[in-house]
């Protein structure tokens, strides 16, 4: 089964073992991502005001496009591509003004039908949790994971649909399908600092700080994320703050590493704290 | 043009003017009396230097077109933007990565992209300019260098960018990155520079400069042609 998908600007460098291990995991589990033939920067961040309607103007060509390959839904997994994507096809939907604004702009006629998935979404509801802890080894088994799902991907609730705002369960479900142990983990859906990072050092590495005091006292050996944003910011100022050295991966690489996907398909090598126990654990 | 040849009226900066119908915009701006020491260069479409934006009567999209290259139509009213204050950054091809890095460096307006596609829907050579910066955001310069290869930099596009980016600009040091530091060396090419290099060819011409210009007709005549 083959479902259209944008991969987004930063899977393409920066983010590249994302795109890599999400591809390889989902194939295996035979859903095949096809990327849009042509497509923009969604603009990473959703406008604040309600009528700024040209920031929503490189999204709604995104999904105007993607309706066309006539699948009904688009995946992407980026959390920013994620949340823009899904706010801006929500605005479509369920606003008259901006609906008629931005198909009057790009002279397209989206209704917003779209359903924009996220890849976790792809596993509970194309695959089943439960088909795919059958499909897994057993070498994940009793790994303690922090899922860690920051600020972009469950709020706001009426727009994002991910489960409860503060509380949303599908990566632990996700967790719990692959073996893993999902871990107390109280700062799962707390801000990393996003790209404060860019003149505010001092904040992001006060909260990445916090969010591996948080993931060690759960007892956690890997967290996971599916934000580039949030992996740079928690990898970039770990070497200070992570003194329990504890892996910031994928959740799609730690799917590829239970799937027994060879790590040179998942981007692994080469990293700060390196997975190599999670990989010894799946290797036994 | 046989007898008498049919006029149409169009406006050049707002002012009307009769001109002859079936001309192009240059020849009718010079028939008007304009004479071009500027915006003017091949006269045949590909040099770029004289792009025009033009409305028609009822319609109310931006027209472009090369004056050279398109026709009066009547009732159009037209400006030349031969030229337009571009941001161009002076770097040492050689001295550089063929990266995103780069590329941010020496324009790091080009992130501003809003998507509005303006770039696109102006280009005279119909490139997919905003589809070429989207890829040069993701640094996949070769992406970039493919689709602006036939970019004959008239500046239109970046007259209409509300992020202020020149996308000419990034396009052509995407092109020089890939083609200098990523694309396969033309090996051919170096051979063929050698052999001239080492007089292969210096009797051939010699005996060229030498001949009359009937043989040299007959031969041009009778060249292989590929």
């Amino acid at each position: 089964m083959s479902i259209p998908y944008f991969p987004g600007c930063t899977l393409h460098v920066k983010a590249k073992a994302l795109d890599d291990s999400t591809r390889a995991a989902l194939a295996v589990l035979g859903l095949e991502l096809s990327g849009l033939p042509e497509w923009t920067c969604c603009g990473t961040v959703f406008p604040l005001a309600r009528n700024n309607y040209i920031g929503m103007v490189a999204s709604a060509r995104i999904l105007a496009n993607a309706a066309k390959q006539g699948d009904g839904r688009l995946v992407t997994v980026c959390s920013f591509c994620y949340h823009v994507l899904k706010r801006v096809n929500h605005a479509v939907r369920n606003s008259d003004e901006a609906r008629t604004k931005l198909n009057d702009y790009l002279e397209e006629d989206y209704d917003g039908q779209l359903r924009v998935l996220h890849p976790l979404e792809l596993l509970r509801d194309e695959v089943g949790f439960g088909a795919l802890r059958n499909r897994v080894g057993a070498g994940l088994k009793g790994t303690r994971v922090a899922c860690y799902y920051g600020c972009m991907l469950s709020r706001p609730a009426a727009e994002m649909d991910f489960g409860d705002p503060e509380d949303p369960a599908v990566m632990e479900k996700f967790v719990a399908a692959l073996g893993g142990e999902p871990a107390d983990f109280s700062w799962k859906t707390k801000c990393c600092g996003s790209y404060q990072v860019l003149n505010e050092q001092g904040l992001v590495a006060g909260r990445v700080k916090d969010i591996f005091q948080a993931a060690a006292a759960g007892g956690a050996q890997v967290i996971i994320t599916s934000c580039p944003l949030c992996q740079y910011n928690l990898e970039a100022h770990s070497e200070a703050d992570n003194h329990s050295r504890i892996p910031v991966l994928y959740f799609a690489q730690l799917l590829g590493i239970a799937l027994e996907i060879p790590i040179n398909k998942l981007g692994l090598a080469g990293r700060y704290a390196d997975p190599e126990a999670l990989l010894q654990g799946a290797r036994r | 043009m046989t007898g008498e040849s049919t006029m149409v009226s169009i406006y050049i900066m707002g002012k009307q003017y009769e001109v002859p119908d079936g001309v192009t915009i240059m020849k009718a701006m010079e028939f008007a009396g304009y004479r071009f020491i500027r915006g003017c260069g091949c006269r045949g479409g590909f040099c770029g230097a004289c792009g025009t934006v033009y409305r028609t009567p009822g319609n109310f999209r931006l027209k472009v077109g090369l004056a050279c290259a398109t026709m009066v139509e009547a009732g159009m009213h037209l400006a030349q933007i031969p030229f337009y204050p571009a941001n161009r950054a002076a770097y040492d091809l050689q001295a550089l990565a063929p990266t995103l890095g780069t590329l941010r460096q020496h324009y790091p307006e080009m992130t501003r992209c809003l998507g509005c596609n303006q770039c696109t829907r102006i280009c005279p050579q119909g490139l997919p300019v905003m589809d070429y910066i989207a890829a040069a955001q993701c640094g996949d310069l070769e992406k970039t260098a493919h689709q602006s290869f036939d970019c004959i930099m008239c500046g239109l596009c970046a007259s209409r960018c509300p992020a202020e980016i020149v996308q000419y600009n990034v396009g052509i040091l995407a092109r020089r990155l890939f083609g200098r530091h990523i694309a396969p060396p033309a090996r051919h090419l170096a051979q063929r520079v050698q052999d001239i290099e080492a007089g292969k060819f210096d009797d051939e011409l010699e005996r060229l400069m030498r001949m009359g210009r009937e043989e040299l007709q007959k031969r041009y005549y009778a060249r292989d042609i590929e």
